[in-house]
């Protein structure tokens, strides 16, 4: 009898016990790129950049070279390695809030001016590293430390669909919103994190992929709840959709 | 042969800066720094090398954060205003190591002030300016040419020791014309093993300043004194001038510096003895030049456009040894020759 290994951890991503809270999407994600990484071979050349949130350290998980930026400025950071080093594969994985309120401008910039980057945007409705505050993702009445008693839209705004917005500019090469609750949908956002890969890599510009993920702790549900509460609710307001794509297979 | 041209100061460090070898220059408009941005968006271009106009003051520096951590010359320009917003990177590019140049082409303030040349921002350069406690080298200018000649020394400052630099410039120096022989330059930058470029064949190379586990950042805080000790033992840099029979010495950089020298000549005339050491790296701070005239000056005149910044560190380095005059204009008002002379005059009667 021999052993065939079915399924093994992806090289890229390094042998380390994740510190993210137990039903956190992070992990998956995470899976998914170094997935990536390694069937396109690109290991010896991502830059990755991981800006302010839980996924800062996300580089003592994934085996590339990799930018801490300061918070929101990852569009910005991407665009000044992207630009320095063209032959170079750049990522950049930003949370909700460092992306859709306090590097609002960054992103839509870089959007319009067509780097050629990959942006990958957990978006989980909430901040998890400060502690369960409201992000401009929050959910019409979901609470957060921030809003006890549930997002107000009347003072507070309602939350910020980037794609839809980003989906206004002209540059952008891949707009696409998906999200991790299901084995099947997990299959699914690989399929479209590949598809912004090959944007870049066929030199389209702006590619970025939208991803609903659960925050269980702050989302105050057990894991599973949360992913039900991602497909049903967060989904109900973020439409799962590829809303451009220009790769070529 | 060197070519000499007219130029103004903010041309001349621009073209400097691209003989220095900067790769990528990433900027945003504000005046009276136009002329260095517009400069930098015809050439570089033309070199096949990156520029990029940010959407802002704080994308600007962030990208500058990017292609330093690339491993390229990278820089940005601003005036006062904007040199506030770049605040956040530089102190990241401080926490990172990553060396790179930033040129602050001063104007009045505080918020929006005014255009004209100032001095206000010493305070904001030496002392680090963002929060965390930093140092960043800063070079002063005060011609053409040294705006020409201190972008070289900035990246080979700011690559020997992985440090951002800054050059504290004024709006007067940055838009007057003068001659400027241009340099003959083959940068060499060191190699850069920490940079990102791909982990190829190595493991993988990580840009950072976040440290939460308990204890590392106090060691990487010593490590980074321990340079900021190494740079102000190596690096001072500051020009005497009139200062071996010197009874009064007067202290100043950059727009004062040049008012200071007129008005130093016309003291002379008079047979005041006055003599002038001008700082040309505000940090590390010119101490031991200026402790070294302290046996013989009789009295110190610090000459600023400003309510009084540099005078502090003047102070800190004459401890009480003799009396220490100032004389400044604040809010874009620059003094004529003749206030200066007339302020070395007033110090003379008093000795």
């Amino acid at each position: 009898m021999t052993e065939t290994a079915l399924y093994t951890r992806p090289q890229s991503l390094l042998d380390m016990d994740m510190f993210y809270c137990p039903g956190c999407g992070h992990g998956i994600v995470h899976k998914l790129i170094a997935e990536l990484i390694d069937e396109f071979d690109l290991r010896g050349r991502t830059i990755a950049v991981a800006p302010v949130g839980c996924s800062v350290t996300a580089y003592d998980y994934l085996d590339v070279d990799f930018s801490e930026s300061a918070h929101g400025r990852a569009p910005a950071v991407a665009t000044g390695i992207k630009r320095a080093r063209p032959d170079c594969f750049v990522f950049a994985y930003q949370g909700d809030g460092d992306l859709a309120s306090i590097g609002m401008a960054e992103i839509i910039h870089a959007a319009n001016r067509g780097e050629n980057y990959t942006t990958i945007f957990i978006n989980n409705t909430v901040y998890g590293m400060t502690g369960g505050q409201m992000a401009p993702t929050t959910l019409p009445g979901q609470k957060a430390s921030t809003c006890p008693e549930g997002r107000d839209p009347v003072t507070t705004g309602y939350p910020i669909r980037i794609c839809e917005m980003l989906n206004t500019l002209q540059a952008p090469a891949m707009i696409a919103r998906t999200m991790v609750d299901s084995p099947a949908n997990v299959r699914k956002t690989k399929q479209l994190l590949k598809k912004a890969f090959q944007c870049q890599l066929q030199g389209k510009g702006f590619s970025l992929v939208e991803i609903l993920s659960p925050c269980p702790v702050y989302m105050r549900m057990e894991p599973k709840a949360a992913m039900e509460h991602v497909r049903k609710n967060v989904s109900a307001y973020f439409p799962v959709k590829v809303f451009r794509e220009l790769a070529t297979e | 042969m060197s070519k000499r041209v007219l130029t103004s100061g903010n041309e001349a460090l621009a073209e400097g800066a691209i003989r220095a070898g900067c790769d990528c220059y990433f900027g945003y408009p504000i005046t009276p720094q136009n002329e260095l941005i517009t400069y930098m968006a015809v050439h570089m271009p033309r070199l096949k090398r990156v520029f990029v106009q940010a959407e802002s003051e704080v994308a600007a520096i962030n990208m500058v954060y990017g292609a330093a951590a690339a491993g390229k010359r990278a820089m940005t320009s601003s005036s006062s205003p904007g040199i506030s917003l770049k605040q956040e990177g530089i102190s990241y590019l401080a926490g990172a190591e990553l060396p790179a140049l930033i040129v602050n082409v001063q104007r009045a303030g505080p918020g929006l002030g005014s255009i004209e040349p100032s001095q206000s921002d010493y305070w904001q350069a030496t002392r680090g300016g963002g929060h965390g406690g930093y140092r960043v080298i800063v070079l002063a200018p005060y011609n053409a040419q040294e705006m020409h000649d201190q972008p070289a020394l900035a990246f080979d400052l700011a690559d020997k020791y992985r440090i951002p630099v800054m050059i504290l410039s004024d709006g007067q120096i940055g838009q007057m014309m003068e001659p400027v022989v241009l340099r003959e330059e083959s940068p060499c930058p060191p190699p850069k093993p920490w940079a990102l470029t791909g982990a190829k064949d190595r493991p993988h190379n990580i840009v950072r300043s976040y440290l939460p586990r308990a204890g590392l950042l106090e060691v990487h805080n010593k490590r980074l004194h321990a340079k900021y000790a190494q740079i102000e033992k190596n690096e001072v840099r500051a020009e005497a001038s009139d200062l071996d029979d010197a009874k009064i010495m007067v202290v100043a950089y950059g727009t004062s510096a040049r008012l200071a020298g007129g008005a130093i000549v016309q003291a002379r005339k008079q047979g005041i003895a006055a003599g002038m050491l001008r700082p040309i790296t505000l940090w590390p701070f010119p101490t031991a030049p200026i402790q070294s005239c302290l046996d013989r000056v009789k009295a110190v005149l610090v000459v600023e456009l400003s309510a009084g910044q540099m005078v502090e560190d003047v102070r800190l380095a004459v401890t009480g040894k003799v009396p220490v005059h100032f004389f400044g204009r604040v809010g874009g008002g620059v003094p004529s020759i003749a206030d200066v002379h007339e302020k070395i005059r007033e110090v003379a009667t008093s000795l």
